[in-house]
Parts: C-alpha cells; structure tokens; sequence
C-alpha cells in the first residue's frame, strides 16, 4: 500500500474521530436534557455505590491512617510499603478476590452479595481503602512531625493526638475523600466481576461505558463518560464551594460572649 | 530543699550527633534560669529534655514528678478551632472536665488580655497575639515550672514587651522559669542564672550579675562580645 493511500485511510479515520466526538458531545447534551431516566438509574446507582464505598473506606481509613501516623512499632516500615504498594492494586483483581470470597463456596457465601449493589460497595471500600489510609497516614504524620511536640507536651497521648490532628487538618483531608471517591467512580473492573453488569439492577456508569463500547456504540460510551465526568465535576464545585465556605466561617466567626458561656457552663 | 530538675552527666544523641553532652545541672524552685547560645547550642533540646519530651541517651535525668510543667515554644502551634477552644483543649487533656476547662480557659486569656477575641479562629491571630493565646495556655494548667523556648522570637517591640511583661508575672508567682533567649537584655532583665551553652556542652552556669560583670570563659566572652558588638 502506497503512502497516499495510507494518507487518505488515516484523514478518514480522524474524520470519523471528529464525527465520534461531536456526536459524542450532542448525544451527552440531550441524554443530560433529556433526563432519561435509564441514565438517571445508572448515574444514582453509580453515585450510590461509590459514596456508600467511600464512607466506608474512611471512616475506617481516617482511623488506621491517623493511628498508623503516630504509632511506632516493630515492622511499620514493612506495613507501610505493603500499603504503598496496595495503592496500585489493579481493580480487577480487587474484583476477582471480593468474587471469590463472596461466591457461593467462598467464605462470605452464606451471605449471599454477588452480583448485587452490596457486592459493589464491598469491592470499591477494598480498593479505596488503602488509598485513603496512606494519604491520611501521610498527612497526619507531616502534621504530627511539625507540631506533634506541642499536643504532647500538652498531655496528649498518641490516640489524642492522632484525633486532634485529624481533626486539624480536615480541610487537607477533603482532598482525600475527593481522590477516594474519584478512585470508586472511576473504576470497572471490581464493579463489573462481583456486579455482573446486570441491566436495573447492577449496571453503573463504567460498566455501561464498557457494554456500549464493546457493542460499538461509540458515541454512546463517549456521552456516558462525558456525563460521569460531569457528574464527578459538579461533586468537587460543591465540596470546594463547602471547603470555602467553612474556611471563611472559620476565621470571622464571632466573637464569644462571656456572659453566655458563663450562664452555659453553669446550666 | 529538692531541686525542680536534677541532671547528672545528661547527653542527647540523634543518630550520631550529640545534641546535649554531659550537662550536669541543678534547678531550684523559684529560679528564673536563662539557656544563652548560638543557634544549634543545644539550647531548645535542652528544654526539651527537661519538660520529658525527649529521653536522654546517656546520664541521669531526675523530674520532680509533683511539680506541673508546661512548656511554651518559639512558634506556638495553633489548632483550626477558637481562641477559647486551643486554651481549654489543653486543660481537658489534663484531665479537665470540658464545661471547666472553658470557664478556665476563659479566665486565662483575660489575664493575657485577649478576652474579647476568645470566639475567634486562633489561626487568624497575630504571631503576637498567638504566642499570648499560648502563654494562657500553659498558665491555665497552673503551672509550678514554666519552660519557653525563646518565646519572644519573631515578634515586633511591642508583642515582645507583652510577652515579657506576661513572662515577669508568671516568675513573680513563684512559677519557677527557665526560658531560652538569644536577647541578652531579656536576660538581664528576667533571669537570676545564665546558662552558656556551645555545641551542646554547658560552658557557663552563673548568677546573671556574675555572668555580665565577672570574669566568664572565653567562649562566652566572645559570645556575648559578638552579640553586644
């Protein structure tokens, strides 16, 4: 094949390209204008998952990670290397473990979860969760580093401290729940192994993105991630918004009134 | 009468470097003890040792365990929360009811003079208003040793003053003080007892009249030469 003719195959495909994505584009508009309520199904269902998934992640991330900042003990170089190394953890493979301990043989099978929303919110919590304790460790520990001393020389003990700090820094941890719930948004392999994609019942935004795109409806898939993004866009204005808000509150907060807490102290 | 501190041959290390060597030191109660040297003397780890923030490496380091210590440092750290709320947070970790512990937080910063900014975000505040919201931190646990870490460090003449002003109340109190400082007329005029410090070791111990007016070694001569010049 001579280089003109490989010329004329690459223009056409980039032509095709430019169609997918203007398509893309007015499909994502009218789906969002439209507010089909097939899409508003997968976007709650995806929303759903992931908050549930994130919560889960910190509440118990936020806990580890501020105990594991403070805490000295023998082997914590290797645990946290472990950690580290868990950021990477592929999500299929948090997908094919969760499947197995859910299946019907597995350990958890008594409790019946795959392929249903709980499944999900399970395999995301596994995949967030060390995403959320190692920034978290990393964060306290800086803050624990810089001003630890002084909390302790107060009289603080190590679980004090480490709860004090966190609640410290909890405008820098809300970046930490933003990446978290990023990272379980975002993800399809766990979702797709222990949902089973299942239409109405499991089938969030990835995997549907997955389905239209192995179908060949690529404008389809393209609009879903546009909304999905979109979606995750409209989430960080608000926690933004919220962060600034609290942060501006916090510094022209009135002044206290003696009088009142006097009165309050005494009741 | 028992010293306050009792350090016997008392050294630091962190990793391979000495931070403190062999100090052998007494502190009575009441003493008003400046730490003078240059930066890296070893002073604030000096200070650090003897509030129990570090552990010595080497020698013998006895605390009166009946005496209530606080300690004031050179940039008072303050948590995103109320004036009100960074003074109680220290009386409830002492073991203060939270209701009391705002009460005495409360009498605690209108004895620094900062009771009509007590709803405020300490954040907010001035170096100097924070290092007195620190000060009234470590005055409402009521302390019988007060340690400070050049507290009037950083700050403009007039913060400087208040500072001190607060630091000659506390002393006056019968609060035994022992305060780090690189400003040697601060130390003229708050300190019964100097301290010289260089690489860690103690070079001088003297009452602050000898210190200024006496024969002293010729490390601390040039010291004080290099910081009067």
């Amino acid at each position: 094949m001579g280089f003109k003719a490989i010329g004329s195959r690459l223009e056409s495909a980039s032509v095709i390209q430019m169609n997918t994505f203007s398509d893309s584009a007015v499909t994502a508009f009218s789906l969002l204008t439209q507010l089909d309520p097939m899409l508003a199904g997968i976007v709650a269902r995806s929303l759903g998952v992931s908050a549930c998934a994130t919560l889960l992640a910190c509440v118990t991330g936020l806990l580890l990670g501020g105990w594991l900042a403070v805490s000295r003990f023998v082997g914590r170089g290797a645990v946290l290397a472990l950690l580290n190394t868990a950021l990477a953890l592929p999500s299929v493979v948090v997908g094919l473990a969760v499947y197995l301990l859910l299946s019907r043989s597995g350990p958890l099978g008594f409790l019946g979860w795959l392929f249903s929303f709980k499944a999900m919110v399970l395999a995301q919590s596994v995949l967030v969760l060390p995403v959320v304790t190692a920034l978290v460790r990393q964060t306290i520990e800086d803050a624990d580093r810089s001003h630890g001393e002084q909390l302790q020389s107060l009289g603080a003990g190590r679980l004090a401290r480490s709860l004090l700090l966190l609640w410290d820094e909890r405008y820098a941890l809300l970046t930490v729940l933003i990446a978290a719930f990023g990272r379980a948004i975002s993800e399809v392999g766990a979702v797709m192994v222990v949902g089973g994609n299942i239409d109405g019942f499991t089938r969030v935004m990835t995997t549907s993105i997955a389905l239209e795109t192995s179908k060949g409806d690529l404008p389809l898939a393209l609009a879903l991630g546009i909304v999905l993004l979109l979606v995750v866009l409209t989430l960080n204005i608000l926690i933004a918004l919220v962060r600034r808000w609290r942060e501006r509150h916090d510094d022209t907060a009135p002044d206290f009134d003696p009088v009142t807490a006097a009165k309050a102290a005494a009741a | 009468m028992k010293s306050v501190f009792d350090f016997q041959d008392v050294s630091v290390k962190f990793g391979k470097t000495y931070a403190l060597r062999n100090c052998t030191l007494a502190v009575d109660a009441g003493e008003r003890l400046a730490l003078i040297g240059a930066n890296g003397s070893g002073k604030s780890t000096l200070l650090r040792t003897l509030h129990g923030l570090l552990v010595p490496s080497s020698g013998r380091a006895v605390h009166d365990e009946q005496r209530r210590h606080a300690m004031l440092f050179q940039r008072p750290h303050m948590l995103r929360a109320s004036v009100l709320n960074n003074v109680a947070i220290g009386l409830w970790l002492g073991g203060t009811g939270w209701k009391q512990a705002k009460v005495d937080a409360f009498a605690a910063l209108e004895r620094v003079g900062l009771a009509d900014v007590v709803g405020r975000n300490a954040k907010a505040l001035s170096a100097g208003q924070q290092q007195r919201v620190a000060l009234a931190r470590a005055w409402a646990l009521k302390p019988q040793v007060l340690l400070l870490d050049e507290p009037t460090a950083s700050l403009d003449p007039a913060a400087k003053r208040e500072v001190e002003h607060l630091m000659a109340q506390c002393s006056d109190s019968c609060v035994t003080l022992v305060f780090s400082s690189h400003n040697l007329g601060q130390v003229k005029r708050l300190a019964s007892r100097v301290i010289y410090l260089e690489q860690g070791a103690i070079v001088a111990d003297l009452p602050v009249h000898d210190f200024f007016n006496g024969p002293i070694p010729a490390a601390a001569e040039s010291f004080l030469k290099g910081n009067l010049a």
